[in-house]
């Protein structure tokens, strides 16, 4: 016996296609032989690496798709454009901006396993600002790196700008909680 | 510009062969993945709503073109060829899922380094493509296209996950970033393998051969950020730039030493490409694929001085079926295809 490893998809042929996904230190794997990661497109170097995020996706959402149940039986389909968990189960993708809020508490645990975090700290539209949580955790981590560079000064430059930050997110957080109106 | 005349034209911005690194990098690709807040997204959009999704983008593209300081111009699939969407397809410039869809749109700049796919997965790709190791770059021009867009299209984005997306796997910043590299030295000392293993733990998905005898695919790899929530946009592309600078440096000191330790065998091995390159008459594109790799080694280590290095992928998508197809104006049987495609590699490379 060798120690090859077979094709996931059809057992017959010798992998030789392989990728392997680290997040929060388990690994998803797909290996394929070249024939079915072809069939795949897998073999078209430029395009999206859209299949095995799928296979990684799908795994996910059985193991998620039952605690999901049992919290809401009534299995509720999306206002925004009548997707159900069952559909978004079955291909592992929404159907509206609205899924996002509709499904929320199926979707956070799958989020987190994939990416490792749930909160966006990247670019916002123009005329959106960037929350302040997330240029809070900006600061943080360029503080971080000043700190280990041993880049004194600036990191103390930071500290400063992340106290402030912090001040005026207790203030405003505080005003909205008693005063805003609640959105829904 | 007509499309007819982009699709004949070959060299698309990202294969002129140069910029940082070209040597071991072909190209460098940022793309983003935005919806519209109060549209379906493409997979459970109407015929209808797809349209007017298509009409929306075409509305944005003064704001992207003046912004942008380029000329754009909308290609709807509807009425295109399967021909021509397989040229586009080969180009880079639009996925084969978008090639199959009659909703769908693209949008290209007039050097095919901006595009932007319309009702994919998504209803905007934007995505940039360029020569070289030029990620940092390729993120600049994007950003600023999307912020052009932004101004004029209302995205679904969300404070806490940042831009929704149809896959949860793409949501917060809705960006992948990613090089193509050209890697013979390390399959042929046969550290890809271990090398590219590794690049999980570093937050980076590999897609190519590397497993035990696999040298056969042109040795190109594809390395993309592997989360898109949680991490910024440039810490997203610094990070995937230092692991291309530095499996650059592999790369060129896997090539030195097989120079020193093996010249003859390396030396023999290139110019044997080269002599069944420029006298085969029939040959098949994963033949050709191989050898083109093994000529490109040979130019990068000055064995093959007189052969210009944008050769290797010029040839690599101008041999593909799509483009050869395209050149005849018609399809062809298998046969057809190997002999021309053995016309075209000897022609190139006899006009030096
Ligand atoms: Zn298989
Ligand atoms: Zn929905």
């Amino acid at each position: 016996m060798s120690g090859q490893i077979m094709c996931q998809e059809c057992g017959q042929r010798p992998a030789t296609f392989h990728m392997t996904h680290v997040i929060n230190d388990q690994a998803t794997e797909v290996h394929l032989c070249e024939q079915c990661a072809r069939e795949h497109g897998e073999f078209d170097f430029l395009l999206e690496p859209k299949f095995s995020l799928h296979h990684l996706l799908a795994g996910l959402l059985e193991q998620h798709a039952g605690a999901w149940a049992l919290k809401s039986p009534t299995q509720k389909a999306c206002p925004g454009c009548g997707l159900t968990y069952a559909d978004f189960a079955r291909t592992g993708l929404l159907g509206c901006a609205r899924c996002y809020e509709t499904f929320a508490g199926a979707l956070e645990p799958v989020v987190r396993r994939v990416h490792g975090h749930t909160r966006h700290v990247g670019k916002a539209p123009v005329g959106r600002e960037v929350p302040v949580a997330a240029r809070i955790q900006q600061l943080r981590r360029r503080l971080q790196q000043a700190v280990a560079e041993e880049r004194y000064e600036e990191a103390a430059r930071l500290r400063d700008e992340i106290r402030q930050l912090e001040a005026s997110q207790g203030a405003a957080g505080g005003a909205s909680r008693e005063g805003g109106p609640r959105s829904r | 510009m007509s499309l007819d005349e982009l699709l004949k034209r070959e060299r698309s911005g990202w294969m002129k062969g140069d910029g940082p690194a070209a040597d071991i990098v072909l190209s460098s690709r940022v793309r983003l993945a935005r919806n519209l807040a109060d549209t379906a997204f493409p997979p459970r959009l109407s015929p209808a709503a797809a349209a007017g999704v298509v009409e929306r983008v075409q509305a944005a593209l003064p704001s992207l073109s003046s912004a942008l300081n380029r000329r754009f111009a909308l290609f709807p699939l509807k009425g295109m060829s399967r021909l021509d969407r397989q040229v586009l397809v080969e180009k880079h410039l639009i996925s084969p899922l978008l090639a199959k869809n009659d909703a769908a749109a693209v949008v290209l700049s007039e050097d095919e380094t901006v595009s932007i796919m319309v009702n994919e997965e998504d209803h905007l790709r934007i995505q940039v493509l360029m020569p070289g190791l030029q990620l940092e770059e390729a993120w600049r021009l994007a950003d600023a296209a999307d912020d052009a867009l932004s101004r004029v299209l209302n995205f679904a984005y969300s404070d806490d996950q940042g831009y929704l997306t149809t896959c949860p796997t793409n949501l917060g910043t809705g960006m992948r970033v990613s090089v193509m590299m050209h890697l013979p030295g390390l399959v042929l000392s046969q550290q890809a393998g271990r090398l590219l293993g590794a690049l999980p733990k570093l937050g980076a998905v590999v897609r190519g051969m590397y497993g035990e005898g696999s040298e056969a695919k042109g040795n190109l790899f594809q390395i993309s950020n592997q989360v898109t929530l949680g991490q910024t946009e440039r810490e997203l592309t610094d990070n995937l730039s230092s692991i291309a600078r530095q499996l650059v440096e592999q790369e060129r000191s896997a090539r030195e030493r097989l120079y020193r330790e093996m010249r003859w065998q390396l030396e023999d091995r290139v110019c044997r490409a080269y002599g069944i390159l420029t006298n085969a008459r029939l040959i098949s594109s994963d033949e050709a694929l191989r050898l083109l790799s093994d000529l490109r080694l040979g130019i990068d280590l000055n064995i093959l001085p007189h052969v210009p290095p944008q050769v290797f992928s010029d040839l690599v998508v101008a041999t593909r079926v799509g483009f050869l197809q395209k050149a005849a104006s018609r399809q062809l049987t298998p046969q057809e295809r190997d002999l021309r495609r053995a016309t075209l590699i000897r022609q190139r490379l006899q006009a030096r």
